[in-house]
């Protein structure tokens, strides 16, 4: 049953062919028997979760089941979930238990899916490896030695190792892609304000954006139409019609407008690497697409616009963790100034405080126009080159990552480094347009992604794009040797 | 831009976070670095543009001014390090 993809598990659970609580301890089992190796989940909920499948059950049962009833997933450890704990991978929260569930979750729940558990992930999603977790890195299913990519590098490798048919991530600077990419997988970051961050624990506000990461970019689709839309909890969410995600993967892509940037295929992009994403851009003209090049000019500055900006964010949003309300609080404090300072000196990890300092001394008298309005202008400029490239192409495309997964490790000691693995996914964090990684080949056991950029609420083009090269190719169906 | 001891000192004390003594050579060299990619920034003359803070361009969604919460002091306070009779408890901040 864990080989099964959404539609399949749909279809069989309406058929009587299995139930949620059978499906829900074979991925239980499946969990127990492999998660030691690969450390993806923080919590497993195995209490919750039989109840949820005995509901999704007696639902079923009723005639009352809608698309995605008694199907199970995985939810990033980033999403409240209410009675289950919320750790978002730090010391902060490990014992954190949220007073109330976020919208992704609750939206889930109402369509009576399955929470198996909560994934491990990089502290607070600040991390390209999941290495800088408290509850420790997790490993690629294609390659122990490997990362899975981060942030949601738990979400990827539950799916890859077939663990779970589904999980959320989010993706504040390629934190679905680039595990996607990494680990095999199809992975969305819808528009920003397309899918709810209520109770999704902010890093940067203006860039965090939560979505699916699945197999396929059909169960995409599928998990898309139960999470995504307008929400009043969320006050930059968008209330836009939201479409039947499903609904155009079938059309056909002749004529398609294709827009290779020429700054993706520079220095920095490994060699075999390139080869796969050029391999897979002639499948595209194979299925009718017509490939321009193009320029995204100051594509080149998004990593420094983005980490003026999304530290300058993070450094405001982490302030609520103060050791008085919720979480860790330090031993003994002398006074207030004590208890702050240690309580998060204490809670938080290298990389967090990393970036909590840089946002600091960004937003600090005297250097704000330097930096954060500097960024913020880059970032207008960055949006601009897209908007531009949008008059004459339907969707860009170019590599996810400019390399296979790396070795644990490997990049640790220099922060730089690791944020260079983002090269090509921050620019549409930036702009706030929709990105996908999807499979597209391998270099030795290691897999690689192509990104697609899409224009605002292209979703369901974008899905339909990835779809149809996925008719035509099995990439997308390899799984990892050890957990077929 | 390079960062001293004392700078690395200074945004610790503003961002609230305790640095052991030995942490900060190496928070100075990181920090150091990761301003050294920043400034790359500064390639681009910017001086027309107008600044981005929303990706979308829009503005703030007002509703209507109306009580919507209800009082739920009881389970924050459940998960709270330490609180009596209703109350948060913070170690001592008047003489």
């Amino acid at each position: 049953m864990h080989t099964l993809r959404l539609a399949a598990l749909s279809a069989g659970l309406k058929a009587k062919k299995f139930s949620s609580a059978e499906l829900t301890r074979g991925f239980l089992q499946r969990i127990a028997a492999h998660d030691k190796q690969l450390n993806a989940f923080v919590t497993v909920a195995e209490e919750s979760a039989l109840k949820q499948a005995n509901a999704a059950d007696a639902r079923l049962a009723k005639g009352q089941a809608v698309a995605l009833t008694g199907v199970p997933l995985a939810q990033k450890d980033i999403f409240c979930t209410q009675g289950v704990k919320t750790t978002c991978g730090s010391k902060m929260l490990a014992n954190f238990i949220a007073p109330y569930s976020a919208t992704v979750v609750q939206r889930c729940d109402d369509a009576g899916m399955v929470m198996l558990g909560k994934t491990n992930m990089d502290e607070f999603a600040m991390g390209s490896s999941n290495e800088t977790s408290y509850f420790g890195p997790v490993r690629n299913p294609y390659d122990l030695n490997a990362v899975p990519g981060g942030s949601s590098g738990g979400s990827a490798a539950a799916v890859a190792a077939r663990l779970a048919p589904i999980a959320t991530g989010t993706d504040t600077g390629g934190s679905i892609r680039q595990p996607a990419a990494l680990c095999n997988l199809t992975g969305l970051k819808p528009t920003y304000g397309r899918v709810s961050r209520y109770g999704m624990i902010a890093f940067a506000s203006s860039l965090d954006q939560g979505g699916p990461m699945a197999r396929s970019a059909e169960d995409v689709a599928l998990l898309m139409n139960v999470i995504a839309g307008f929400d009043s909890n969320d006050s930059t969410s968008v209330d836009t019609p939201v479409p039947d995600y499903t609904a155009d993967l079938t059309k056909s892509l002749a004529g398609l407008r294709i827009g290779i940037p020429k700054e993706f295929f520079g220095q920095g992009l490994d060699t075999k690497v390139e080869q796969v994403i050029r391999d897979a851009l002639k499948q595209y003209e194979r299925l009718g697409a017509k490939i321009k090049e193009i320029s995204l000019p100051n594509s080149g500055l998004s990593v420094p616009t983005y980490y003026v900006v999304a530290p300058a964010e993070c450094s405001s949003n982490l302030s609520r963790f103060d050791g008085v309300r919720y979480g860790y609080r330090c031993d003994q404090p002398v006074d207030l100034v004590d208890l702050y300072k240690r309580s998060r000196g204490e809670g938080f990890g290298a990389e967090v405080k990393r970036r909590i300092m840089i946002g600091t001394y960004a937003l600090s008298s005297g250097y704000y126009d330097a930096y954060y309005l500097k960024a913020q202008k880059l970032r207008r400029l960055i949006s601009d080159d897209f908007k531009n490239a949008y008059k004459e192409i339907d969707v860009i495309m170019g590599p996810t990552s400019p390399t296979v997964a790396f070795n644990l490790g490997e990049k640790t000691d220099d922060p730089v480094t690791m944020y260079l693995s983002d090269i090509y996914t921050i620019a549409v964090n930036l702009a706030g347009i929709p990105g996908m990684s999807i499979p597209v080949g391998f270099v030795g056991q290691r897999p690689v992604g192509l990104q697609l950029m899409g224009n605002y609420f292209d979703e369901a083009r974008l899905l339909n794009i990835a779809h149809q090269y996925q008719q035509a190719t099995d990439w997308h169906l390899r799984a990892p040797k050890g957990f077929e | 831009m390079s960062l001293s001891k004392a700078d690395v000192e200074k945004i610790a004390h503003l961002a609230r976070l305790a640095i052991s003594e030995q942490d900060i050579e190496l928070y100075s060299r990181n920090l150091s670095n990761i301003l050294a990619l920043v400034e790359q920034m500064n390639k681009v003359d910017t001086s027309a543009v107008l600044p981005m803070a929303h990706p979308l361009d829009t503005a703030q969604r007002l509703r209507d001014d109306v009580v919507t919460e209800t009082n739920q002091r009881e389970t924050f306070q459940a998960i709270a390090p330490q609180v009596d009779c209703g109350l948060y408890l913070v170690p001592q901040v008047l003489e």
